[in-house]
């Protein structure tokens, strides 16, 4: 199963953002095979939008759970018709790499 | 052009794609009864909820319901009278989750399918779980009115709107502490 976390860096110290519609990359996580993949978010400079743009996103990726800070008002909606699971995680500090370990409980 | 069709709430959409009549030679053109028809069926004549609940529950207007709700009665009625299928399809609908918390983590998630029931957190895998509950949370906040010019508080009363209690420090009008008009006088002076 794929997981998505908001990240504000390419690499797995980097902390988690607290934006998810307008984040600097998503962190596309592979729980079966451990893999990862760092994709930069083309919708971050939307001048709206840019949550429902994310959620489709990751969607065409596979992902069937985000991770992030805090959601908007429209991100609600259209994950759950695509059957997404959301993820609020109130602790900037935390990093990609913490995050994943916390996923493989 | 028409206003726009507010996103209708509903819980599951049904788990088969429709109905065929027995003995009849398969006809091309089914009835399409929409998610929200659907929905509106199995609230009103399924869990017996009246109209004015059930319009709570899809988050839409009680006439609007009662227009989903007569639409998809016509829709049962031409299929069962002409003898043609009915096709569940389309509609302007979004499925609801409820939200949980964890107490490890401190995380919040929400959970999509309804069928599997949630024991653990899905983060950190904790049984230390608890759903998050709207009503309670409604029910400990009141309402404050407050000054914009000297801030004094005061609770609101429903009787009296905010804007006729008088400060009694300023003489100001007051307005509803947190609403938005609230951040937008703060920092007018009041006359």
């Amino acid at each position: 199963m794929k997981v998505a976390i908001t990240s504000v860096g390419n690499s797995p110290d980097a902390k988690l953002d607290s934006r998810f519609g307008r984040c600097s990359y998503f962190v596309i996580y592979d729980t079966e095979t451990a893999a990862t993949e760092y994709i930069p978010n083309i919708n971050k400079e939307n001048i709206e939008g840019c949550g429902p743009a994310s959620v489709q996103f990751v969607a065409s990726k596979g992902v069937r759970k985000i991770v992030s800070g805090e959601f908007g008002a429209k991100v609600k909606a259209i994950s759950d018709s695509l059957q997404i699971q959301l993820i609020v995680l109130k602790d900037p500090e935390k990093t990609v790499s913490e995050i994943i370990q916390m996923l493989n409980h | 052009m028409p206003r726009p069709k507010r996103i209708r709430k509903m819980n599951n959409p049904p788990h088969f794609k429709g109905f065929r009549p027995i003995g009849l030679p398969e006809e091309n053109n089914p009835v399409v009864i929409n998610f929200e028809e659907y929905e509106a069926i199995r609230l009103s004549d399924f869990e017996f909820n009246g109209h004015v609940e059930a319009a709570q529950i899809m988050g839409v207007s009680r006439p609007t319901y009662t227009r989903i709700y007569e639409s998809a009665r016509r829709k049962v009625a031409q299929a069962f009278v002409l003898g043609k299928a009915i096709v569940f399809e389309g509609g302007k609908v979004y499925f609801d989750s409820e939200w949980y918390s964890c107490n490890n983590c401190g995380c919040w998630f929400n959970h999509p399918a309804k069928e599997e029931e949630i024991k653990n957190c899905t983060l950190c895998g904790s049984t230390n779980i608890e759903q998050y509950n709207e009503t309670q949370l409604q029910s400990k906040t009141e309402d404050i009115c407050v000054c914009p010019k000297c801030g004094i508080e005061k609770v609101h009363s429903k009787e009296t709107p905010c804007k006729d209690e008088i400060c009694s420090v300023c003489n100001c009008q007051m307005v509803r502490k947190g609403a938005p008009h609230h951040q937008r006088v703060k920092n007018n002076n009041c006359n």
